[in-house]
């Protein structure tokens, strides 16, 4: 199964709505609730990046039987030092995403934490892509 | 099992009553506490309720790893709900009276989050609810 969102920078009224419709389908699948709560949570902080940091994203969601594949790419100011980036504590987010509740700099490293599989790539000016890989049995490691 | 009621419960020492109901509490018994106005789901006050955590850093709410969780909260914006929606959130409550959007209660009552208003503040609520047994996550 394939399933495509689009997302639009700054649009936090649509943030998180690819996530919740993620969540439904794999509740449907009976995927269990722990994994889903891992796939949805790096899922929304990589979604709500893209609103918050980039201009236009686009998140493609692939599901087999045992595997989820899940790649979110955008266009926008990129990130200049991943590794720094990926530091807790880290953030660049304008005052409008603090006010929304968002910008500790913890997202990414939460989103190493919860995929099975995390990689990202970017190209300054120009985008990023995050790709996220989740095994939906347990022990299947 | 019901709280009140039961003759085997009610020869219960009260010792042994007190440790079990201070494990859990429902969330109407929650809401009493905090005198609070349930806005959305009311159909699961019924639900029970081990923990709770404080936060208005939904980047925060997003790293505990405990569901079924109780959130306070100052901050009522859809991205609240969603935050709790990824994060197997079951209950928020808003402190201080924050006005929660007309938007913010549909997309509770859509996901199945129960939403309360409280005019205490988070500090208070914390107090209250911990002092009433609710554990922290941390
Ligand atoms: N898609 C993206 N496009 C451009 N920059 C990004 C993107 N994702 C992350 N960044 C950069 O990396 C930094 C760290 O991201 P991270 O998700 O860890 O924290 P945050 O989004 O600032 O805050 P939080 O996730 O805790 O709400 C961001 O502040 C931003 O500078
Ligand atoms: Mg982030």
């Amino acid at each position: 199964m394939q399933f495509k969102y689009k997302l639009e920078g700054g649009d936090f009224t649509n943030a998180g709505n690819a996530s919740s419709a993620v969540k439904k389908i794999l509740r449907q699948l009976n995927v269990d609730s722990a994994i889903i709560k891992r796939i949805v949570v790096a899922l929304y902080e990589a979604e709500v990046n893209i609103v918050a940091h980039a201009y236009s994203g686009i998140i493609d969601v692939n599901i087999d039987e045992n595997k989820l594949y899940i790649c979110l790419e955008d266009k926008g100011p990129g990130i200049p030092d991943i590794e720094k980036a990926m530091e807790e504590g880290y953030s660049t987010a304008s005052s409008k995403v603090r006010e929304m509740g968002f910008g500790a700099g913890m997202g990414l490293a939460n989103i190493k934490r919860n995929a099975d599989r995390f990689l990202i790539s970017s190209e300054t000016g120009k985008g990023t892509k995050v790709e996220l890989f989740h095994n939906l049995k347990q022990n299947a490691e | 099992m019901n709280r009140e009621n039961g003759r085997l419960w009610k020869n219960f020492p009260e010792s042994l009553k007190r440790s079990y109901w201070n494990q859990v509490k429902k969330i109407r018994e929650i809401s009493e506490i905090i005198e609070g106005k349930v806005l959305c789901c009311q159909n699961m006050l019924d639900h029970n309720i081990e923990h709770a955590f404080a936060s208005d850093l939904m980047s925060d709410v997003l790293t505990v790893e405990k569901s079924n969780l109780l959130l306070i909260t100052g901050l009522a914006n859809t991205q609240t709900i969603r935050t709790a929606e990824m994060s197997d959130i079951s209950c928020i409550i808003f402190a201080r009276n924050k006005k929660v959007g007309s938007e913010i209660v549909s997309l509770a009552e859509e996901t199945g989050i129960i939403i309360m208003e409280s005019s205490f503040s988070v500090f208070r609520i914390s107090g209250e609810l911990y002092k009433a047994g609710i554990k922290p996550v941390f």
